[in-house]
């Protein structure tokens, strides 16, 4: 009996969600024994040609990590489409924008001015700028076009199952792949671990009070954490009551608090303003201008509740040309 | 481009069952006029408005939000209203950010023997978003997007 | 018939490097050009957050070296703040680096770029991989490799939260101290990694060095480039990771310069093509003259082989030993071949591990006094540290809210990326000519990468993986002559 093939690809992502593969350490060893692995670009010969050979659907499983954000990319995730049984949309990045999806705050033009015009070390006088075509002596040189918005990989091609993380817990890896080599996989389109608050799974949680009634928010540090007490209950913006759990609470476990990479649950279409919602209903406080000073020690609310998930929030990006994150 | 005084905004009001929707009922009946410009949404409580929903309005079209709820001290679930205070407060800079101006996103305390009130914060608020003109968010093309499917479960008074 | 080819490593997929060849009318290169056709913009996109995050979002710029990211982060917000951290969260930062250190290099000798060595350039490419050193090496040393990183990357989490995107750097300090009680955990896990460090020298000894062939490879003339070089060093100008001003050699070794960190923006700066994402880094004061090499030119190296030549020596014994043996074997500081990196990328490892073993030994260093509350109101910081592929520098300034209002980032493999579009473009000249183009080309110019180990997620998000290459030979009119694939 041959083996079930399986694919390992990045978009636009920072190379975290491969370590994390390697991080599964000696288990790699059967993993790699149990399944094909036909691509995976970091690790092992890339084999583009062959998978474009291969019939459709002949490749069991595809993990696909990084947002998308050029057609390049688009292309490619549609092959692997194409060509695979299942796709699994690997990290933070491809399931809800990730990081690099705040570039969502801003245009191609905004980012490009940054990066070569006022950036101080460039050399003095500097007027060049990148452009997709190049006329050098005797040739064209081309650069690929970037989307003016970074997607999640479901706004793309149809994704079936989720690995959530930035990157992805190494066990929550290592259950996904058993499930899908013995075929006990939940229901289409289910994120591939526990549906519960992080606040559930905290070493912490006997410390959380019933009821949190914030006069005040800090900011980390600004303050000596205690190591003991919940965060939230010490002023800080943790946001496990409306992150998934899975991770194993590493972060509160560092000290420091949760900012929410494993997403929201499954009751949840929006994390960011679920997480506003969340924090916002704590201040205490009934009147208006107290409410606000409180409220205005959250420094950053569009980075802090959508730090992962601005592409797949339901604006997707920020609109209007100067909008500059929050500030005038 | 579209001439602004031509231009008809439209304005998702999320009012509270206990006070503002009643209101918005009185003035219906006693034919107060306001501009016609509102689609109304019973909610059972200021405190049950899930800023989902109104992130949810924007993104389908609508120019403007407006929130009603019961007087402080006033609301059936005691605290359901300050609740709301302190939710559209953090959500008017999220707003902000997103590029979505303050004037588009406005909570009121209007009770159920307000209804004049209902008119005038309308009216008002009809022609603030009639100067700022339409709210320009280009749908980023998705094909294939799992959340229209989400937001549609999360229903009115269903997540808080 | 001017004719084009284009080498892209990845097909025609978004971004991880581009080679574009010229040929003139007698079909030899007129010009090579190294493209990175990726940008993200982090940047533009830190405009507007708060500072204190900057270290957990910019280690996303780089899954494989985030922990340098957040560690320059990390100092930038102590010079924001112009607070000084206690010793103790010096050490374990420095601790913690160099754990760092030793567990990517490792990953990148045994993973990512050794395994051409290791199982050999020739061998079945299908073996040259992890699982390939594994059959050279043998299963028992394999699964060792394995469990010493292992160890280690827990260690890191138990210290920095996560090790993938590490939690624990705030200005004045650290969130949280290391118990005493897992000292001997540190202690022990130190041994071990000096003598992995040790072992892995011995590997490159016997299976590289012993063999001539490979000897030819490493002192070629195609990946031999007589630049200026810039690395961290210590008050005797010995290699350090984590703090020390910078020091620049010239193309003949003799101290060109040597500045703090916090004086970059007069010593380097960057200059743009139109027909590439990626900003190349100079020296300021030579100037830049095109991608050439020579002490007119103000092109340089970093990396192992730039900071070794940058430096007079290493600051523990064993690491120094290694250090004499390579220098003298290579011909004496400054090396200019730059597949001798893989050699100084484990004369390094074994610095980093002797480092983690002083420190992990330092009493100070489980002190559970590890934060400073900064009180000095925020406005301009500098962070560099030395990643393991380059100098890497973070520049902040902020509003009085401590709230991002620039931002500007120069990573390692920019400093690098002059150095690397001349080697690439020596190795298209030496093996194309009169049309002719040797498929050898894919090897040469493959090696050139590896041997760079051009994180172009650094510069972009692209892993040193191995990089799969098609030449495309086209005519004028755009018709595909040729196509020379290795994937
Ligand atoms: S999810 Fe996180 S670890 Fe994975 S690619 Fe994105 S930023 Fe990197
Ligand atoms: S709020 Fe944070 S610290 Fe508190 S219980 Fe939840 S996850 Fe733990
Ligand atoms: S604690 Fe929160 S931010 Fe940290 S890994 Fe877990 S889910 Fe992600
Ligand atoms: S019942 Fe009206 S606001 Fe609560």
């Amino acid at each position: 009996m041959s083996k079930p093939k399986v694919a390992f690809y990045w978009c636009a992502s920072c190379g975290g969600c491969e370590e994390t593969v390697v991080d599964l350490n000696e288990a790699i060893l059967n993993v790699v024994a149990a399944v094909d692995i036909v691509l995976w670009p970091v690790a092992l010969d890339f084999k583009r040609s062959d998978v474009e050979k291969m019939p459709d659907g002949s490749i069991a499983v595809s993990f696909i990590n990084g947002a998308i954000r050029s057609s390049e990319q688009f292309e490619m995730v549609e092959m692997l489409r194409k060509k695979s049984g299942l796709v699994v949309a690997f990290g933070s990045c491809a399931q809800l924008g990730g990081i690099p999806g705040l570039g969502n705050l801003f245009d191609r033009r905004g980012l490009l001015e940054t990066v070569y015009k006022t950036c101080p070390s460039l050399t003095n006088g500097n007027t060049t700028t990148p452009v997709t075509s190049t006329k050098v002596e005797k040739g064209t040189l081309s650069l690929p076009e970037l989307w003016d918005t970074v997607k999640t990989l479901d706004q793309v091609i149809k994704v079936d199952y989720y690995l959530p993380g930035c990157p992805p817990p190494p066990n929550l890896i290592a259950d996904a792949v058993n499930a899908i080599l013995s075929g006990k996989l939940p229901p289409s389109g289910s994120v591939l671990a526990p549906d519960m608050a992080l606040c559930e799974d905290c070493p912490r949680r006997d410390s959380k009070p019933d009821k949190i009634q914030l006069s005040g928010f800090h900011r980390p540090h600004e303050i000596i954490i205690d190591p003991d007490k919940c965060l939230l209950a010490q002023g800080l913006l943790c946001l496990g009551s409306v992150t998934r759990q899975g991770c194993g609470s590493v972060c509160v476990n560092g000290n420091m608090p949760c900012t929410g990479c494993m997403g929201p649950t499954s009751h949840v279409a929006d994390y960011g303003a679920k997480a506003l919602s969340a924090i916002a209903s704590m201040v205490d406080s009934n009147d208006e201008a107290e409410i606000t000073a409180i409220l205005d020690k959250i420094a950053d609310p569009l980075g802090t509740f959508y730090r992962y998930s601005l592409p797949a929030s339901l604006l997707h990006r920020a609109y209007a040309a100067g909008t500059n994150g929050g500030k005038k | 481009m579209s001439d602004k005084n031509s231009f008809e905004p439209r304005i998702v009001a999320f009012f509270c069952n206990w006070c503002t929707y009643t209101a918005a009922d009185l003035a219906g009946t006693a034919r107060m006029s306001y501009a016609p410009n509102v689609r109304v949404v019973r909610i059972m409580c200021s405190g049950r408005l899930d800023p989902q929903f109104v992130l949810a309005a924007f993104r389908e079209g609508a120019d403007g939000v407006l929130v009603g709820g019961c007087h402080p001290g006033d609301c059936h679930y005691q605290e359901g209203n300050y609740k709301a205070l302190r939710r559209v407060t953090l959500l008017k800079r999220l707003l902000k950010s997103f590029g979505i101006e303050e004037e588009r996103f406005r909570l009121e305390w209007i009770a159920a023997s307000e209804g004049d009130k209902v008119q005038r914060v309308i009216n008002e608020m009809t022609e603030t978003v009639r100067k700022l003109g339409p709210l320009h968010l280009e749908k980023p093309d998705i094909t294939a997007s799992h959340e229209t499917v989400k937001v549609a479960g999360v229903s009115a008074g269903g997540t808080r | 018939m001017p004719r084009q080819i284009v080498v892209d490593p990845i097909t025609r997929l978004e971004g991880h490097g581009k080679i574009d060849i010229i040929l003139d009318d007698k079909g030899n290169v007129e010009r090579a050009y190294f493209q990175v056709p990726e940008l993200r913009g982090f940047e533009r996109f830190a405009i507007g957050r708060p500072s204190e995050d900057m270290p957990q979002i910019t280690s996303r710029i780089c899954g494989v070296c985030p922990t340098a990211h957040h560690m320059a982060s990390t100092k930038a917000l102590d010079d924001l703040y112009k607070v000084t951290p206690p010793p103790a969260a010096l050490k374990v930062r420095e601790m913690l680096y160099n754990i760092f250190f030793i567990e990517d290099h490792a990953l990148h000798f045994f993973y990512l770029g050794g395994p051409d060595f290791v199982v050999g350039p020739k061998a079945d490419k299908g073996s040259r991989n992890i699982l390939g050193v594994l059959g050279k090496v043998g299963q028992e040393v394999g699964l060792k490799v394995i469990g010493t990183r292992k160890e280690l990357r827990e260690l890191m989490i138990l210290a920095m939260g996560k090790a993938i995107h590490p939690v624990f750097g705030l200005p004045g300090g650290i969130s949280k101290p290391i118990s005493k009680d897992d000292r001997p955990r540190f202690v022990k896990a130190a041994q071990t990694a000096v003598e992995f460090g040790q072992f892995c020298l011995n590997v490159f000894d016997n299976i590289v060095l012993k063999n001539p062939q490979y000897m030819e490879y490493i002192t070629s003339e195609a990946y031999t480039h007589k630049t200026y070089y810039m690395g961290m060093v210590d008050e005797k100008n010995r290699i350090n990771f984590y703090d020390g001003p910078l020091r620049v050699v010239t193309p003949d070794g003799k101290e060109y310069v040597k500045f703090p960190g916090g004086d970059y923006l007069k010593h380097l700066a960057e200059h743009v093509e139109p027909w590439s994402y990626i900003k190349f880094t100079y020296l300021k004061g030579v100037g830049w003259k095109d991608f050439v090499e020579g002490s007119d030119s103000g092109v340089m190296g970093v990396a192992p082989l730039g900071r070794l030549n940058a430096s007079e020596g290493m600051a523990t014994p064993l690491a120094q030993e290694a250090y004499d043996m390579y220098m003298k074997t290579c011909g004496g500081r400054p090396v200019h071949f730059t597949l001798a990196t893989h050699w100084a990328r484990l004369v390094e490892l074994l610095y980093a591990a002797e480092r983690m073993q002083e420190l992990a030994n330092d009493d100070e260093t489980y002190s559970p006094d590890v934060r400073v509350i900064p009180t000095e109101k925020p406005t301009e910081g500098i962070g560099v540290v030395e990643a393991p592929r380059g100098t890497l520098i973070h520049h902040y300034q902020t509003d009085d809210k401590g709230l991002i209002t620039m931002a500007n980032l120069i990573v390692a493999t920019q400093n690098n990326a002059a150095r690397i579009a001349m080697s690439v473009d020596r190795a298209a000249r030496k093996l194309i000519n009169n049309g002719e183009v040797d498929d050898g080309i894919l090897n040469m110019v493959e090696m050139a990468f590896r041997a760079y180990d051009p994180c172009n997620g650094c510069a972009t998000h692209t892993l040193p993986g191995h990089m799969p290459l098609i030449v495309n030979l086209y005519d004028r009119e755009k018709r595909l002559l040729r196509e020379i694939r290795r994937d």
